[in-house]
C-alpha cells in the first residue's frame, strides 16, 4: 500500500489564512441549534451527494457528532473537504430557508467540517469494510472521483487499486483548491483516512498508456484483462493557451499550472511581482485573482464580456474583491507586450460581447500573465480503452444512470466526464458508477 | 456496538425506545412507520369507553426562539371506535412481531376492566399501561389522574387488572401529587408488574388577553390541560428517582416518560432508573425520525463508556442522588472564566451582582466606582485583561472572579452564552468531608425544630 506523500515546507500557500476555519464546538452548537431541522429539506436536494443535512446538523445539536460524522460520510466519503470547499453559497446554504426570510443561512459547510474533523481525529475507525469479495477495480488518476470511488468499493469489499500520474495524488482536491479554503496536506490527509479503511492501493507516478508498458507505465490491455473493472477519473488536461503574439515565454503562465505550484512547489516564490493580470471569467481565473491579491500582488482580471454574463460565482468575485482584486470587464487580450524576452504588459482591446472592437488597443503594464481560460481534455487516456468515446468538447461520454462509458468494463465519473465541476459533483458521479460497478461484478 | 435490547417486565423489545400513549400512537398507520422509522415499541393512545374531542387541544410555551418548550394537551382519550383500534393493533402485531404494541386502557367498572383487557390482550398487545394518570377532562369523570390520586382506588383496579391480565400490567402515574411513593407503593401492593411516569402536569399554557379567554381556546372558554415537553424533563426525572431509590418500588421495572428529546435525555432517564423510555412531544414537534439519533447517540455513549448492553446503564446514577443532609459542606468550586473564550458580554457580572454574591469585579472601575455598584468586598488587584477571542467586541474587558467571594453557586456558567467559556474549578478542600447531618450529629449546627429547640441543643451540650 502506497504510502501519502508529505508536501514539502516553505510553499507560498503556507502564508494564507483559512477564511473559515475549524468551529469550535461551542461555535458549532451554537450555529447548529440555529437549523429548523426541516423536512423534505432544500438543503438536501440542493446537494449533489444529497446528504442529509437537517439530521447531521441536529445529531451535531444533541452532541452525537460522530452520528453526524456518519451521515456525512455514508453520503459523501469526502464529506470533510467538501464542507471547505464546496460552493455552498450556490449548492445547500443558498437554498436555506432562511435566506427568503432575510436571515443568515445555516452555516453547513463549517458544520460540516467541524463534524467530520472532530469525529475523525478521535475515532478514524468509523466504517468497517464488508466480508472481501475477491473483486478488483483499477481506478485512472487520483482525483477525488477516483478517491472517493475507491473508498466506496473497499467499503463494499472489493480491492481497489489507483494508478496515478504525478507523485501526489489528490488531482485538483489537493493541487487546485484556494489555499484560503483548503490547503494541500488537508486533502492528502483525507486520502489516507480513505486508505486506512483498507483494501485501497494508491500507485503514484504510473502512467496509463495504449500501447506497450515501459517503464512507469501500465498498458490499458493489462488493467483490463487484470482487472473486473476500470474507473477512468482523469480530470482534465493542461491549462489552455490564448493564442496570441509573444504569449510564449517567461511571465505567462497557465492558472491550474500556477496554482499547483503555489500549493506543492517550495520554489515559486513569485517575488518582483508587483501587479498580475488574470485573463478569464471563471471560478478559476477568480481564485487566481483572489489568491494574488492575498499575496499583496496587484492583480487585476481581465474579462472580454460583462460582469454580468462572468461564468464565476458572485461571491467569489464579492470575496476576491475584499481583498482588493480588480476586474476589468469587457476587454480582449491582443498580444503581449515583451522587451527582449522580458514581460511588460498585456496589450488589450475594447470588446462588445466578447468581440474586439479595432483601433481600441491599451496597454496594461504586469509582470505576470495568468490564463485561465479554461484546461483541455484529456481524452488519449480515455481513448486507450477499446470502445470508449468521447463528445464533441472532449468529454467522456457515459450512460448517465450508472456512468458506464462505451465499453461494458470501464465507468467513469468527475471532470472528464462533466467538464469541469465541483468535488462534491466526483463524489456523486463516483457514487454512482460504484453502484453499477458492484451491481455488475457481483450479479454477473 | 452495545446492545440496545432490553427485557421490560417480561417484555423484549429491540430497544428501549416506545413512543407515549398520545396523538403520535393513534393509529396503526402511525405506529407502522414510527416502526420503520427505528421505535422498538409504542404504547397505543388510550382506549376506553367512546368519547368526543374538543377543537382546539394543544398550547404551546415558547423560549425565545425556541419553539414548544413546553406543549400542553386537552385532547381525551381515542375517539375512534374500539374495534377499529383493536382490528389495528392486530394488524400492526402481525406485520412487526418483534415489536412492542403497549395497550393504554382506561375504562371505569370492573366488568369493563375485564372486558377492554380481554380485547386488547386477544388483538395481541404485549401489555397493558392502566392510565391513571390524565389530567384533565376524563378525572372530572372519576378516570385518569383521579385514580392516581388515590392510592386505594389505584390499588384496586391494578388489582383487577392483574388479575384479569395475562400479559403484564403497567401503572401510568400521574405526577399532580404531593409524594409520589404513596401511588408507587399502591403499584407495588397490588401486585402490577411495572410502573411509567410521568404522565402530564396540570397547567394553563397562557391567556389571550384580547378575549380573557385562557389557552388554549375552544369557542369562548378553555380548561386545564395536561403539560409536556422538555420544559418538564427536571420533574420527571425527579420522580422517578424518588420511586428508583425507594427500597421497595425499586423492585419494578419503570417506563420513563416526561420531555424525553434526545439520545441524552433518554441517557439521563436509564441512568436514574428507568428501562425503557417514552417519548411524544419532540415526535409532535419533528417527527418519528429523532429515533435515529436516539438510537445512534446511546450506542456510541455505551460504547465510549464500555458498556455491553444498556441495561448496564440502568439506575448507574440512582446511588449518588442524596438527601441534602448528606451533601459534603467541605466540597468547594468557584468560577473560573476562560479568558480566549469570553467575549465580554459582561452576563455573568449582572447575574452575580444582582442574582448572587457579587464576586465578580468589572475591570477598569475605580474603588469608589465598585462600591457604588454595590461590591462589598474589594479584591487586592483586578486585572485588566482585554477579550481576546475573535468573537469578542473590540475593547471589551474579561471579568475577573474574586475567588475568596465566590461561593461556587454556578449561575455566572449558567448564563454564560458561550459554551464552556465559564466552568467550575474545584479547590481543594481544606478540611475533610462533612455533612449537614454530621454536624447535627456533634451539635456543632442547628437542630431541625426552630431557634429555641437550636438553643435548648446547645445548651445541652
Amino acid at each position: 500500500m502506497g504510502a501519502v506523500p508529505r508536501l514539502p515546507a516553505g510553499r507560498l500557500e503556507e502564508r494564507f489564512t483559512e477564511k473559515k476555519p475549524l468551529y469550535t464546538p461551542a461555535e458549532a452548537m451554537a450555529e447548529a441549534n440555529r437549523c429548523l431541522y426541516c423536512v423534505d429539506a432544500p438543503c438536501i436536494k440542493a446537494c449533489p451527494t444529497s446528504i442529509d443535512i437537517p439530521t447531521f446538523i441536529r445529531k451535531i445539536a444533541t452532541d452525537n457528532v460522530k452520528g453526524a460524522a456518519r451521515t456525512i460520510l455514508t453520503a459523501n466519503l469526502l464529506g470533510e473537504s467538501c464542507g471547505q470547499v464546496c460552493p455552498v453559497e450556490v449548492l445547500c446554504a443558498g437554498d436555506c430557508v432562511y435566506n427568503d426570510w432575510g436571515r443568515d443561512p445555516i452555516k453547513i459547510g463549517r458544520l460540516q467540517h467541524f463534524a467530520v474533523a472532530e469525529t475523525l481525529k478521535r475515532d478514524p475507525k468509523l466504517f468497517t469494510r464488508k466480508a472481501t469479495t475477491g473483486k478488483k477495480v483499477a481506478l485512472v488518476g487520483a482525483g477525488p472521483a477516483s478517491i472517493a470511488a475507491a473508498g466506496y468499493l473497499a467499503l463494499e469489499g472489493h480491492e481497489a487499486v489507483i494508478f496515478e500520474k504525478k507523485a501526489i495524488p489528490g488531482g485538483l482536491n489537493t493541487l487546485g483548491i484556494a489555499p484560503y479554503k483548503m490547503k494541500g496536506d488537508a486533502a492528502l490527509a483525507e486520502i489516507e483516512w480513505v486508505l486506512s479503511i483498507g483494501g485501497v492501493e494508491l500507485r503514484t507516478g504510473v502512467e496509463v498508456v495504449k500501447g506497450e508498458a515501459s517503464a512507469g507505465q501500465v498498458s490499458s490491455a493489462d488493467l483490463l484483462r487484470d482487472y473486473d473493472a476500470v474507473f477512468l477519473g482523469l480530470g482534465l488536461g493542461p491549462d489552455s493557451h490564448l493564442a496570441i503574439s509573444g504569449e510564449e515565454g517567461e511571465g505567462v503562465v497557465g492558472a491550474v499550472a500556477l496554482i499547483e505550484r503555489l500549493k506543492a512547489d517550495a520554489s515559486l516564490k513569485l517575488e518582483g511581482v508587483k501587479q498580475a493580470i488574470v485573463v478569464g471569467g471563471g471560478n478559476t481565473a477568480l481564485d487566481v485573482l483572489h489568491e494574488l491579491s492575498l499575496l499583496g500582488i496587484e492583480t487585476t482580471m481581465v474579462y472580454r464580456r460583462s460582469e454580468a454574463e462572468m461564468t464565476g460565482y458572485k461571491h467569489e468575485l464579492a470575496g476576491a474583491r475584499l481583498d482588493s482584486g480588480r476586474l476589468i470587464e469587457n476587454r480582449v487580450p491582443v498580444s503581449v507586450v515583451r522587451e527582449g524576452s522580458g514581460l511588460k504588459a498585456l496589450r488589450v482591446a475594447h470588446a462588445k460581447e466578447g468581440r474586439a472592437i479595432p483601433g481600441t488597443e491599451e496597454d496594461l503594464a504586469t509582470d505576470l500573465i495568468v490564463v485561465a481560460i479554461g484546461q483541455s481534455r484529456a481524452t488519449q487516456v480515455a481513448l486507450a480503452f477499446d470502445g470508449v468515446v468521447v463528445d464533441s468538447k472532449g468529454r467522456v461520454v457515459v450512460d448517465a444512470a450508472t456512468h458506464r462509458t462505451g465499453n461494458a468494463r470501464v465507468y467513469s465519473g468527475g471532470d472528464c466526464v462533466n467538464g469541469g465541476k465541483e468535488v462534491v459533483n466526483a463524489v456523486a458521479e463516483a457514487k454512482i458508477a460504484v453502484r453499477a460497478i458492484h451491481a455488475q461484478m457481483m450479479g454477473a | 456496538m452495545a446492545d440496545l435490547s432490553i427485557d421490560f417486565a417480561g417484555i423484549k423489545c429491540p430497544n428501549p425506545f416506545w413512543l407515549a400513549s398520545a396523538p403520535p400512537t393513534n393509529t396503526g398507520d402511525q405506529i407502522m412507520r414510527a416502526f420503520d422509522a427505528g421505535w422498538g415499541g409504542a404504547v397505543w393512545k388510550t382506549l376506553g369507553n367512546p368519547i368526543v374531542n374538543v377543537s382546539s387541544r394543544f398550547g404551546g410555551v415558547d423560549y425565545g426562539n425556541t419553539r414548544l418548550m413546553g406543549l400542553n394537551n386537552i385532547e381525551l382519550i381515542t375517539d375512534r371506535p374500539i374495534e377499529v383500534n383493536l382490528k389495528e393493533i392486530r394488524e400492526v402485531k402481525r406485520r412487526y412481531p418483534k415489536h412492542i404494541v403497549i395497550a393504554s386502557l382506561m375504562v371505569e367498572t370492573k366488568d369493563e376492566w375485564r372486558e377492554i383487557i380481554q380485547k386488547a390482550e386477544d388483538a395481541g398487545a404485549d401489555g397493558l399501561e392502566l392510565n391513571f394518570g390524565c389530567p384533565h377532562g376524563m378525572c372530572e369523570r372519576g378516570m385518569g389522574s383521579a385514580v392516581g390520586n388515590e392510592p386505594q382506588v389505584l390499588e384496586e383496579i391494578a388489582r383487577w387488572a392483574v388479575e384479569f391480565a395475562r400479559t403484564p400490567v403497567i401503572v401510568k402515574l400521574t405526577p399532580n401529587i404531593g409524594d409520589i411513593t404513596e401511588p408507587g407503593e399502591a403499584v407495588l401492593r397490588s401486585g402490577a408488574h411495572a410502573i411509567s411516569l410521568i404522565n402530564t402536569i396540570k397547567s394553563i399554557v397562557g391567556v389571550d388577553l384580547e378575549r380573557m379567554v385562557p389557552l388554549p381556546r375552544v369557542g369562548n372558554a378553555s380548561t386545564n390541560g395536561g403539560y409536556c415537553g422538555p420544559a418538564v424533563k427536571p420533574i420527571a426525572l425527579h420522580l422517578l428517582s424518588q420511586l428508583s431509590r425507594h427500597p421497595q418500588i425499586q423492585r419494578l421495572p419503570i417506563s420513563g416518560i416526561g420531555g424525553i428529546s434526545n439520545w441524552r435525555d433518554a441517557a439521563e432517564f436509564i441512568a436514574l432508573g428507568s428501562t425503557t423510555v417514552q417519548v411524544c412531544t419532540a415526535v409532535m414537534h419533528y417527527g418519528y425520525r429523532i429515533v435515529e439519533d436516539m438510537i445512534e447517540g446511546l450506542s456510541d455513549y455505551l460504547d465510549s463508556q464500555g458498556m455491553k448492553s444498556v441495561s448496564e446503564l440502568v439506575g448507574r446514577a440512582v446511588p449518588q442522588y442524596q438527601e441534602w443532609g448528606d451533601l459534603d459542606l467541605s466540597y468547594r468550586v468557584v468560577a473560573d472564566i476562560s479568558l480566549d473564550k469570553c467575549i465580554g458580554c459582561q452576563l455573568c457580572y449582572v447575574a452575580c451582582m444582582d442574582g448572587a454574591h457579587q464576586c465578580i469585579h468589572l475591570p477598569g472601575k475605580t474603588e469608589a466606582e465598585s462600591r457604588a455598584a454595590g461590591h462589598i468586598h474589594m479584591p487586592k488587584l483586578i486585572p485588566d485583561r482585554a477579550v481576546i477571542s475573535k468573537a469578542g467586541s473590540p475593547g471589551a474587558r474579561v471579568p475577573y472572579v474574586d475567588e475568596d467571594e465566590c461561593i461556587g453557586c454556578n449561575l455566572c456558567a449558567l448564563v454564560c452564552p458561550v459554551q464552556g467559556c465559564i466552568t467550575m474549578k474545584e479547590l481543594p478542600s481544606e478540611k475533610g468531608k462533612e455533612t449537614w447531618n454530621d454536624r447535627i450529629q456533634k451539635g456543632t449546627d442547628f437542630v431541625p425544630g426552630g431557634l429555641e429547640a437550636t438553643a435548648a441543643a446547645k445548651a445541652a451540650t
